[in-house]
């Protein structure tokens, strides 16, 4: 939180609280260009900016969920295309209907088979992008 | 025959009881009785939403229903296994992160209105009921084939046990049992439908007609597609909408958590669903009868001798493990509902709820026209998806959702999906279009709803509630940052 300088004074102040440091000791004092300390970091933590709900603080929370909406939305798209491509698929070209894949009737190969790994493997991609953008997130506001 | 699957009944209810009173020692709080003190890891709270999740609608419905319709009814099970994706995408960790127990608690939390509050418990309560009573109703039904007594019998044994059980135990009692429940649904599915492959294919697996029409998508019924667009509408959203599946999201540390969990429920899930559709098939190649009990008869119909008799029992143990665990997850939710919004409040008033949101559906299950199990919960799943899907989705993503809009969208989805259930049930089956649209209502009523809550919020921007901006940190930062999430908290009883 607070910059050397500050460090420098914090020590001074604890010795005197302390009120037994050995007279014969010198101080240490950290000695640095008020410059270095002012590039370090932003006057707030971008935290007190979401707090105080600033225009740059809702910038970023508006970020996050347009972020993730994206993600929820492309997923819910994809997934629209899979489950309400199917029964359009079967409408328009009904020789699928009795297509069959090794032996069995293909819409009974998809619908009570294959669709449910597709189910979960879309959901395992969901769940490590979405955690992988809250990282991004909290790394952002919490640089320092 | 009947002695064993009296034994395995028996069995099930001392089970569930059991191990409910074992859980009972460490229930004493309030926070205890509802969501289980959050002190449930992953695995086993994944279990128990699947445990709680699969009702006699999937044990024995869809198997039911497949062979009395065919092919299109395979969209059930993808539906009730593909919802969990929908809510994993757009509700899970925002929900958990909002720090809601329930639907209502949900509701004012996003829209600081009691309003809104008030019409989410109504409909919670009707969604509960609607969905305990072919519960009760298949409870009797299977007891009737059993044992030959009258269908209220079997109805009331369920509905004792699950308010015994809920009365004593509470959340905590119930994480357990409903896991447990999962496990024992999937073995009593998994393990005959082993041993009747075997005899199908001793029989020189026997196979379809040449040209049966059955197997083909888009066949069967009056109006297919809508039919088919409609189920598959309900199914997807109204997961998200069940009250019983929400509350357990809170039992999850966090929003991370509550993300991976609903990655394990559709896993778990998915396991499960492969099965019903495979005990349909088998039941048309054999010719038995269209009916829900066509899970019930089938092992003993392949499979002959001591150990079709087993078989045949541990079906049954498996069609009562879910009768109770639904309906027990179901009475938690709507007793606390009742409890909360209706009667003052405490453990006191919990119980009476308990007992209220038994008896209405017992009553219901006797009085209503029979369906079959899966079709009714496919209506409550259409009122589910018209009603809290656009409350869910707006309120989580949509900052210009207004009170107004809420209510208006939840009283003209909710009360059009309502009004088309008990037309269905009360006067139904109706033919033509009419009857399509009713019997499958989703597909009209869900975009009325969302259009009808965007629409309003629209027109009434001053009623966008005060601490949005404070509502969106809560919902969707992740716990780690140190960020003021407000201070809302849901009412301890």
């Amino acid at each position: 939180m607070t910059g050397k300088p500050r460090r420098a004074a914090a020590t001074g102040a604890r010795g005197q609280g302390e009120g037994a440091a050995p007279a014969g000791k010198p101080r240490r004092v950290t000695v640095t260009s008020p410059r270095t300390a002012a590039a370090r970091r932003p006057r707030h933590p971008l935290t007190r900016e979401i707090d105080e709900q600033t225009r740059l603080g809702e910038v970023y929370m508006r970020s996050l969920v347009r972020t993730q909406f994206r993600l929820a939305l492309f997923v819910c798209t994809l997934l629209a295309c899979v489950v309400g491509g199917l029964p359009l698929l079967f409408l328009l070209a009904p020789e699928l209907r009795a297509a069959e894949l090794a032996g069995l009737p293909l819409p009974w190969v998809v619908l009570a088979g294959l669709i449910y790994p597709a189910l979960v493997g879309g959901a395992w991609l969901y769940v490590r992008q979405a955690e992988r953008n809250e990282r991004d997130f909290a790394d952002l506001v919490e640089r320092r | 025959m009947p002695v064993s699957q009296i034994a395995a009944v028996v069995l099930v209810m001392l089970a569930t009881v059991l191990i409910g009173a074992f859980g009972i020692r460490m229930s004493r709080t309030t926070s205890d009785f509802y969501v289980a003190s959050r002190t449930v890891s992953p695995l086993w709270n994944a279990s128990a939403i699947g445990g709680e999740y699969l009702s006699a609608a999937s044990f024995l419905g869809i198997a039911g229903l497949i062979l009395t319709f065919g092919a299109d009814m395979l969209w059930l099970p993808v539906g009730w296994t593909g919802g969990y994706l929908v809510l994993l995408v757009l509700v899970s960790a925002p929900l958990r992160r909002s720090g809601a127990y329930t639907l209502p608690d949900f509701a004012e939390a996003r829209l600081e209105s009691m309003a809104v509050r008030r019409l989410s418990s109504v409909l919670v309560v009707l969604i509960g009921w609607l969905y305990l009573m072919p519960q009760f109703q298949s409870a009797g039904l299977v007891f009737r084939t059993i044992t030959g007594a009258p269908p209220w019998a079997g109805s009331l044994l369920v509905a004792g046990v699950v308010a015994t059980n809920v009365l004593s135990g509470g959340m905590r009692s119930i994480t357990f049992v409903q896991a447990f429940q999962y496990w024992l649904k999937l073995t009593a599915l998994a393990v005959p439908l082993a041993f009747m492959l075997v005899a199908w294919w001793s029989h020189g697996r026997p196979g379809l007609a040449p040209g049966d029409a059955w197997a083909l998508p888009l066949h069967g019924r009056e109006h297919p597609v809508y039919e088919t667009y409609s189920l598959i509408l309900a199914t997807f959203l109204g997961t998200m909408g069940l009250p019983h599946v929400l509350v357990r999201f809170y039992t999850n540390p966090d929003g991370r958590a509550a993300r991976r969990t609903t990655l394990v429920v559709l896993t778990l899930l998915g396991a499960f669903y492969l099965m019903p559709a495979v005990y349909g098939y088998l039941g048309h190649v054999y010719g038995m009868p269209q009916s829900d009990t066509v899970v019930i008869a089938l092992p003993g119909r392949l499979v002959s001798g001591p150990v079709g008799e087993f078989l045949t029992a541990l079906v049954t143990a498996g069609a009562f493990a879910a009768f109770l665990s639904t309906s027990s997850g179901l009475t938690v939710s709507v007793a606390g509902v009742i409890a909360q919004d209706i009667l003052r409040g405490g453990v006191r008033a919990f119980r009476v709820a308990t007992v209220l949101a038994v008896l209405v559906p017992f009553a219901l299950a006797g009085a209503a026209r029979s369906l079959p199990v899966a079709t009714v919960v496919g209506l409550a799943f259409a009122v589910a998806a018209s009603s809290f899907c656009p409350l869910l989705v707006l309120g989580i993503w949509w900052r210009r959702l207004t009170t107004a809009g809420a209510l208006a969208g939840l009283l003209a989805g909710g009360g059009l999906a309502c009004a088309a259930v008990v037309v269905t049930i009360i006067g139904g089956p109706h033919t033509g279009w009419a009857g399509s649209l009713l019997a499958e209502p989703a597909a009209w009523t869900v975009p009325v709803s969302f259009t009808v809550m965007v629409v309003v919020s629209l027109l009434t921007p001053s009623r966008v509630p005060r601490g949005v901006a404070r509502t969106m940190v809560r919902l969707h930062t992740p716990e780690t940052l140190n960020v003021d999430r407000g201070d809302w908290r849901p009412r301890v009883m």
